[in-house]
């Protein structure tokens, strides 16, 4: 993908509190990245890992209260999207970011035409009328692969199949040609088979739309297959960003080099037995003053204890936060 | 652990499930969803056997039939020599200690107002007659099986993290010395670092206690890992049946080929180009087309298929397929195929 290019959107610095009766809850904290033209960025995590939510601040769809996105900037074409008003907000959701969610059958919704769902993005934000957006309603249809697109336009969500409707949704995310898709597991709820067709579409829609895309899984196989880059959350934090290649052949952090280990897989070598990250994923909460991973990695010393690592740059386009360094196994000197 | 002399512990003939549809004012029956339609398997004794498919295609539908958890339509259930498809339901209750079922979503699976101790006890409770401080004992004994802290015993399940829940379900699943256990995609709720450790748990417990296992799942990389052998499932049907590593290494159903070949490799260097993408979805079950259940999106297709539903046959020793093209699409002698002719003409006299 093109390097070098100017980044569509540039986080900095994220933070998103939720407030609850028993405390703070921060459940994104530092996130910074950047997205170029084009280009598609992996984001990987468990749940809880603040994926999602930091991916939903960006365009203030964290329901506020009882979330609040503290510090930190959003910079899309030239404006911090956490400073413009609402309105302004709205006429860039969905014109210029586009949003795919994860679950097809909640997200549409049943009582309109699907066809109603497709033309309103295009009638609002394109100010098209009735007739034009129809014709290009059934375009996108047709675009995303649903046969007889013209038909279906009639049609209520129910009668689509689970595939059918993500297609439907990715179809209502590009409806104004978006300079950024996210897609918040797109493919989690849908089968395999249905999966290899999705991600076939989206690489097919990247080359000719040219559109940049953050894609949110938790699915490493997927990741591989599509990213450019890719970046690990962990606890509410980054922990290991780097090209895809990088990623996987030389992981940096200790947590993604144990996730990597413990997928089994369908080719080549069968483990006999499955390698495991000991222990449960961190309950977020207060702002971490350690390390988040620090129970369960295989690494952890005194300060990992103490500090909370940054993210620190350790190869091209490869940042880390980790207080060892895995590759010459001595503490890093930060 | 594919031995002919290992016994069948589980023999599954031609079981059918068909849920009916009633429609109309007078909701009148108006057909039925074949979610099992004629499945035929053996399970052998302390082997898994993994039960793979996409949704709706009856995976989950067809272990619960076979824990007699719906009233059959059809078909025979043999479990430890018992005969169970028809017995009646008190009867069959005596006979439920031998087998057992984990479920897929343990948050669902678990009384929010039962403790655990009495959740891991309660089959103790229907199924024996132990005294409370024998029952107690029992539970912490399993507690320790399944590595949960005895101190836990009187939490309630929300209390837990998705992993330690489904250990919980587990534990309730051994607690009367089963034989055989059901597990209905165990792992499909946790996340990944976390169904490791529930698969790993599960193949201890294996060892330990010499179960046999049903492991229901649709995820293809962690049936290999865990399964001896392996069927696969399409619209209501048994596919094909093999070993572990000859189902993954030479496939014979284009299905299972392509439900292969569509699993993501994590590894960026893959080549995608080889891949057999399907078109198009799963039809109804409530309308398979004619023929073979995967004429509409099989990329091997033809007329013979759209007519005819195959032979269910053996293709090797061990591995059953039921494909009209089994012998075109792979890689046999001409020995083998003959070998092969000849056993379905004899599977077709038997009919």
């Amino acid at each position: 993908m093109p390097d070098g290019a100017q980044p569509v959107l540039d986080v900095r610095d994220l933070n998103t509190v939720f407030k609850t009766r028993s405390g703070e809850v921060h459940a994104v904290n530092h996130v910074s990245f950047n997205l170029k033209k084009g280009e598609l960025l992996g984001l990987v995590g468990e749940s809880g890992s603040g994926k999602s939510v930091a991916m939903m601040s960006l365009i203030g769809l964290v329901p506020s209260p009882p979330a609040e996105v503290r510090h930190g900037e959003v910079l899309f074409g030239g404006r911090d999207l956490l400073k413009v008003d609402p309105g302004t907000l709205r006429d860039i959701r969905g014109a210029r970011i586009g949003f795919v969610f994860q679950d097809p059958m909640t997200s549409l919704n049943p009582v309109f035409t699907v066809g109603f769902q497709l033309m309103e993005p295009l009638r609002r934000h394109m100010g098209m009328n009735k007739k034009d957006a129809r014709v290009r309603a059934a375009e996108l249809l047709e675009l995303v692969g649903i046969p007889d697109a013209a038909q279906r336009l009639k049609d209520f969500p129910h009668q689509f199949s689970g595939g059918m409707r993500q297609r439907v949704m990715i179809a209502i995310a590009l409806a104004c040609d978006p300079e950024v898709l996210i897609a918040d597991e797109p493919t989690t709820a849908l089968d395999v088979t249905i999966q290899a067709q999705i991600l076939e579409l989206v690489k097919e829609l990247r080359q000719k739309l040219g559109m940049a895309i953050v894609w949110i899984t938790h699915d490493l196989g997927v990741i591989a297959g599509i990213a450019d880059r890719v970046m690990v959350m962990y606890g509410g934090q980054v922990v290991e960003e780097a090209p895809v290649r990088d990623l996987f052949k030389n992981p940096q952090h200790p947590y993604t080099s144990a996730l990597l280990e413990t997928i089994p897989h369908v080719r080549g070598e069968r483990a006999e037995r499955l390698q495991v990250i000991e222990g449960q994923p961190p309950i977020l909460g207060a702002k971490p003053t350690a390390c988040p991973f620090r129970h369960r990695c295989g690494y952890a010393f005194e300060r990992c204890s103490n500090e909370n690592p940054t993210r620190q740059v350790i190869g091209e386009g490869h940042d880390v936060a980790c207080f060892w360094d895995m590759a010459k196994a001595e503490a890093r000197n930060v | 652990m594919f031995d002919s002399a290992a016994r069948k512990l589980v023999e599954v003939k031609n079981l059918k499930m068909h849920f009916p549809i009633f429609a109309g004012v007078l909701r009148r029956r108006v057909g039925e969803v074949k979610a099992v339609d004629g499945v035929s398997f053996d399970i052998f004794e302390g082997e898994t056997l993994g039960l793979v498919g996409e949704s709706g295609c009856g995976k989950s539908t067809c272990g619960r039939a076979i824990l007699r958890l719906y009233d059959l339509t059809e078909g025979s259930v043999k479990i430890d020599g018992a005969e169970i498809a028809q017995t009646e339901q008190a009867k069959l209750r005596k006979m439920r200690p031998t087998m057992q079922m984990v479920f897929q979503d343990p948050q669902a699976s678990l009384n929010p107002r039962m403790r655990v101790s009495a959740i891991v006890g309660e089959p103790l409770d229907e199924h024996t007659n132990m005294t409370k401080a024998e029952k107690l004992a029992r539970v912490h004994e399993l507690m320790d099986a399944v590595g949960l802290s005895r101190d836990f015993a009187n939490r309630f399940p929300h209390e837990f993290s998705g992993g330690q829940r489904q250990r919980i379900g587990i534990a309730r699943a051994l607690a009367l010395n089963p034989k055989f256990i059901v597990c209905d995609e165990p792992i499909a709720a946790l996340d990944v670092s976390i169904q490791a450790q529930v698969v790993n748990l599960l193949e201890d417990l294996q060892k330990k206690f010499g179960l046999t296992y049903l492991f229901i799942s649709h995820d293809l990389s962690m049936v290999r890992h865990i399964a001896d052998r392996v069927a696969v499932m399409y619209l209501g049907k048994v596919v094909e049946v093999a070993p572990r590593d000859a189902l993954y290494s030479a496939p014979y159903h284009p299905y299972t080929k392509a439900l292969l070949s569509a699993v993501p490799e994590p590894d960026p260097d893959f080549s995608t180009e080889s891949r057999v993408i399907l078109q198009g979805d799963v039809p109804s079950p409530s309308n398979p087309p004619k023929g073979c259940n995967f004429c509409t999106r099989c990329p091997d297709v033809s007329d013979r298929c759209r007519q005819t539903e195959p032979e269910y046959q053996e293709v090797r020793p061990g591995h059953f397929a039921a494909c009209h093209h089994l012998n075109a699409t792979n890689y046999e002698t001409a020995a083998q195929t003959a070998a092969n002719e000849e056993q379905s003409v004899q599977q077709g006299e038997k009919k």
